[in-house]
Order: structure tokens, then C-alpha cells, then sequence
């Protein structure tokens, strides 16, 4: 921290704080009371749905990254393939896909129609939810497959030595320590998930960049909720940023 | 042949007369929605490493406040989801740019969406774009950089004939991987209303009701685009690789 405070440091923060009180005195902000609890759920349901998809993704990529890295050819190809055009696709395309796609096949089957899934299937966010989780799943499998192979083949043997099963050596040596090499990558590739976040509101999915957009069409101010939305966005980004920093310096020194 | 394709898959022939590119079918909207998004993503690869060289330098080798002044562009625009960046300057700059040409007498203009995109884009870009080659840069042996100034070359000649032919090899992963993240982000500018690719597809899509057969089609262009140029970088790398010491193709 000492080495931070310098004379320009000092005066680059007066400047931005000038901006700040400019910002907060000659612009509009008398919106906010108003759209105060919409703007929390958004953000909550922004949360979530972040939250979520990068669980069920990250689940999805450790057996996608294992397959391309050490698995048979029937196996890795698929595996590849998946990754591929996950990646060379636009996310908002996939969310398209699924939402329109598949929101207009599934009430032709009565069958569906009749299952308990029904009411969900009937709104958008499972749609949003599952394009996110199978696009994180897409980057992060390819980042598995690097981090499952940069691993040290001799310990897998020495553990395979020793008697583990192969089961164990993944669960004990081979995912802890492939985990720990690609967390820095990972930490990156959860912000560009919350970047990814607001292309759910073209499918009607409320969350807080489609809050925003509901104040500008509302109240016809263009650029205070967008401001406000950057800053809660570098916020969350900022918390993740720490939180994966927290989980590194925790599990990283164990590498060898 | 192909009746014989037909009779065993119905839609197709439906999927292949709704994608001709004559005017029944939305084959030609889609190709020039596609080749609306190939020029965006080209303009703003390019001012984005125009913009990225820039700021490398900067930070490299600005005064403190410069320096920092690129640690905030960097950091905002890789914290801020590209769709709210999008928007802001947008409508700022559209906004700037009129005050601008009204203080000095001038009408205001209506931008087009594809300067704008190309602008907006390549700002977003600029920020990534000033981080990969900031790394370049530095992993360029110094005593390259001392050897060449040793000789009498000015800064500029340093960087035009020692530095940037030394860092390229070194930048043009992270590069590629940039121009695969452009011609994706080409995509939000549908949100704007800009008619490249994926509202091409959205439209046709709305219009047919056969959003798989027009989302899978557009899909199957993007993913052309990758892999093509997934090749074409490969082969660039390995040309300009050639001369560095210790580097197998």
C-alpha cells in the first residue's frame, strides 16, 4: 500500500473524485428510489444465474477436458468437437438457438406438455441458463485439457505405484493439481461470464442490464443507468477478482 | 441423388429452398449479414491494434500518469460487459460527436452502424489488444532493444526494425485469439440494430419460423470463419517464426 500513494496517484484520485461529485450533483439520479428493488433483483438474478451456470458448466468441463486430454478416440473427438463450436460461435447466436430453437419445439410434444418440467420450460430463464452452462462448459473444457495435461505424468505413475486406484489418482492427485494450475485462467474466464450475463435479456430474461434498459425506455435518461450499471458490473467483477485470488494464494503452493 | 435425400429426409428440401440465395429463399440476406460482420470484425481488429500499440508503449514506457491512466482504460473495459461498453459510447459518441460539429457550426450528422461499430468495437479491442502486446514487448530480450540503440538507431527506428519484428512471433497468439473474440462480438451489435450476421439470421428466423434451420446455417458460417481463420493464423505463425532461435513449427 505505501508504495502506491505517489504524488500524481494523488492527484489523478482528486481528479476522479471531482468527477465522481459532478457526476453525483449535475446528474439525474432522482430515477433510482423508484427502480431501487427492480435494480436488487436484477442483480440477484444476475448473481444466480452467473453463480449457477459456472457450477454446472465447470461440471460439464472436467469430463470434456479428461476426455480430450486422456481419453480414447471415440471419446476426445466428440469432446473436441463440442469445445470447437461452442467457441467458434457468438454466445448470443447459442442463446437464440436455444431459446427460439427450442422453445418452439418443445410445445409441439404433448408429452412435454404434460410433464411436471412444463412450467419452467414455459419461461425463459432454464433456456438462458442452459446456453450459459453449456458455453462455460465449451472454454472451460478446453482449459481443463490443458491443466489435466500439464500435470507430471511421473506422479500419476508413483501414485498408480502405490497402489491407487484409478478412480483415486483423479480424485487425490490428478484433478486437485490440474485444478490448482488452471484456477489463475478460470478466475478470468468467470468474468468474462458475468460479461456474458446480459445477453439473456434479449430472450426476457429480467436482470440487471435489462433493468437498466427498462429505465432508459421508462424515463428517456440514457446515460445514468448506464453508468451506474459499468460500476455495479466492476463491482461483482472486483469481488470475483479478490475471491479467486483468496482461493489461489490458498491452494496453489502445494505445486511443485 | 438428391431426390433420393430427399425421400429419406423430409426437411431438407424444405431447409435448402428457405437458404437459397434467391430472393424465395434468405441465403443472400445471410451471406451479406456475414460479410457485414467480416468487414466490422476486420476494422476493429485493426484499430484495436492500432489502439493497442499505443497503449503498450504507454505503459511501458509513459510517464507515471499515463501509465495509470491505461491501467483504468484497461481494467474498465475488461470489467464491463462488452453489450453495456457498446451502448455507452455509442450513444456518447454519437452525442460528443454532434456537440461537437454543432459548437462549430456544422449540422448534426447521423453516424453510420458500421463506423460506429467499427469505433466501438475496436476501443473494446484496444484494451485486450494493449495487454497482449505489453506482455510482447517485455519478453523482448533487452539486450536486443541496448544493441540496437548502441548502433545509433532512434527510438523509432529501434522499435519499427528491432522490437516489433522480435515481439510478433511472440504476440500473434494472443492476437488470434483477439480477431476469434472480434468476429464473435460482431454479433452484439445486432442488439443495436446494426445488420450483420446474427439479426440477419434472427429476421429470417422470425419471419420462416425455422429457427433451427436459419440459427444452425449462421452457426455453420461463424464456425467457418474460426476455423479459416484459425489456419491462416496458424500459417502466419509458423512463417514468422522462422527466424527465432529454438522455435519448432
Amino acid at each position: 500500500m505505501r508504495g502506491w500513494v505517489k504524488p500524481h496517484r494523488i492527484m489523478l484520485l482528486l481528479v476522479a473524485l471531482g468527477l465522481v461529485l459532478w457526476a453525483a450533483l449535475s446528474l439525474r439520479w432522482d430515477w433510482i428510489p423508484r427502480y431501487w428493488q427492480l435494480g436488487v433483483e436484477g442483480i440477484w438474478r444476475t448473481l444466480w444465474l452467473m453463480a449457477l451456470s459456472v457450477l454446472i458448466g465447470f461440471t460439464l468441463a472436467v469430463p470434456l477436458g479428461l476426455a480430450q486430454a486422456a481419453g480414447p478416440r471415440l471419446l476426445a473427438a466428440p469432446a473436441r468437437w463440442f469445445c470447437t463450436i461452442i467457441r467458434g460461435t457468438p454466445l448470443l447466436l447459442q442463446i437464440w438457438l436455444i431459446y427460439f430453437g427450442l422453445g418452439s419445439l418443445f410445445p409441439q410434444y404433448p408429452w412435454i406438455r404434460a410433464s411436471e418440467l412444463w412450467p419452467y420450460l414455459r419461461q425463459a430463464w432454464p433456456y438462458a441458463l442452459m446456453a450459459l452452462s453449456l458455453s462455460y462448459a465449451g472454454y472451460e473444457g478446453e482449459v481443463m485439457r490443458g491443466a489435466f495435461k500439464s500435470v507430471p505424468h511421473g506422479q500419476l505413475e508413483a501414485a498408480r505405484a502405490y497402489g491407487l486406484s484409478r478412480w483415486a489418482v483423479l480424485r487425490r492427485i490428478w484433478l486437485p493439481q490440474a485444478l490448482a494450475r488452471a484456477l489463475p485462467t478460470l478466475g478470468g474466464e468467470t468474468i468474462l461470464q458475468l460479461k456474458a450475463t446480459p445477453l439473456v435479456a434479449t430472450i426476457t430474461v429480467i436482470e440487471i442490464y435489462a433493468v437498466a434498459g427498462r429505465v432508459r425506455q421508462d424515463t428517456f435518461i440514457i446515460y445514468e443507468p448506464l453508468l451506474l450499471l459499468a460500476v455495479i458490473y466492476m463491482a461483482i467483477a472486483g469481488i470475483i477478482t479478490l475471491g479467486f485470488r483468496w482461493l489461489e494464494r490458498r491452494y496453489t503452493p502445494g505445486l511443485g | 441423388m438428391l431426390d433420393w435425400i430427399y425421400q429419406w429426409w423430409p426437411g431438407l428440401e424444405a431447409s435448402v429452398t428457405l437458404l437459397s440465395l434467391e430472393p424465395p429463399g434468405w441465403g443472400g440476406n445471410l451471406v451479406r449479414g456475414a460479410v457485414n460482420s467480416l468487414i466490422i470484425a476486420l476494422g476493429a481488429f485493426f484499430l484495436g491494434c492500432v489502439i493497442g500499440i499505443g497503449g503498450a508503449l504507454g505503459k511501458l514506457s509513459g510517464g507515471p500518469v499515463t501509465r495509470d491512466l491505461m491501467a483504468v482504460y484497461t481494467t474498465v473495459v475488461r470489467a464491463v460487459p462488452e453489450l453495456v461498453l457498446i451502448l455507452i459510447l455509442y450513444y456518447a459518441g454519437t452525442d460528443l460527436l454532434n456537440q461537437a460539429l454543432r459548437a462549430l457550426g456544422y449540422r448534426p450528422v447521423e453516424i453510420s452502424g458500421l463506423a460506429a461499430g467499427i469505433g466501438v468495437l475496436g476501443v473494446v479491442q484496444g484494451a485486450y489488444a494493449t495487454e497482449v502486446l505489453r506482455g510482447a514487448i517485455q519478453a523482448v530480450p533487452t539486450g536486443q532493444i541496448e544493441a540496437a540503440r548502441a548502433y545509433g538507431m532512434t527510438r523509432f527506428q529501434t522499435f519499427r526494425r528491432v522490437t516489433f519484428p522480435a515481439m510478433l512471433p511472440l504476440a500473434l497468439p494472443g492476437l488470434s485469439n483477439l480477431w476469434l473474440i472480434a468476429t464473435k462480438d460482431t454479433a452484439l451489435l445486432a442488439i443495436v440494430g446494426f445488420s450483420e450476421l446474427t439479426l440477419e439470421t434472427r429476421q429470417a428466423a422470425g419471419s420462416t419460423r425455422a429457427y433451427f434451420t436459419f440459427f444452425l446455417a449462421a452457426g455453420a458460417l461463424y464456425l467457418i470463419m474460426t476455423l479459416v481463420s484459425g489456419r491462416v493464423f496458424g500459417w502466419i505463425e509458423t512463417r514468422f517464426r522462422r527466424g527465432q532461435a529454438g522455435a519448432r513449427s
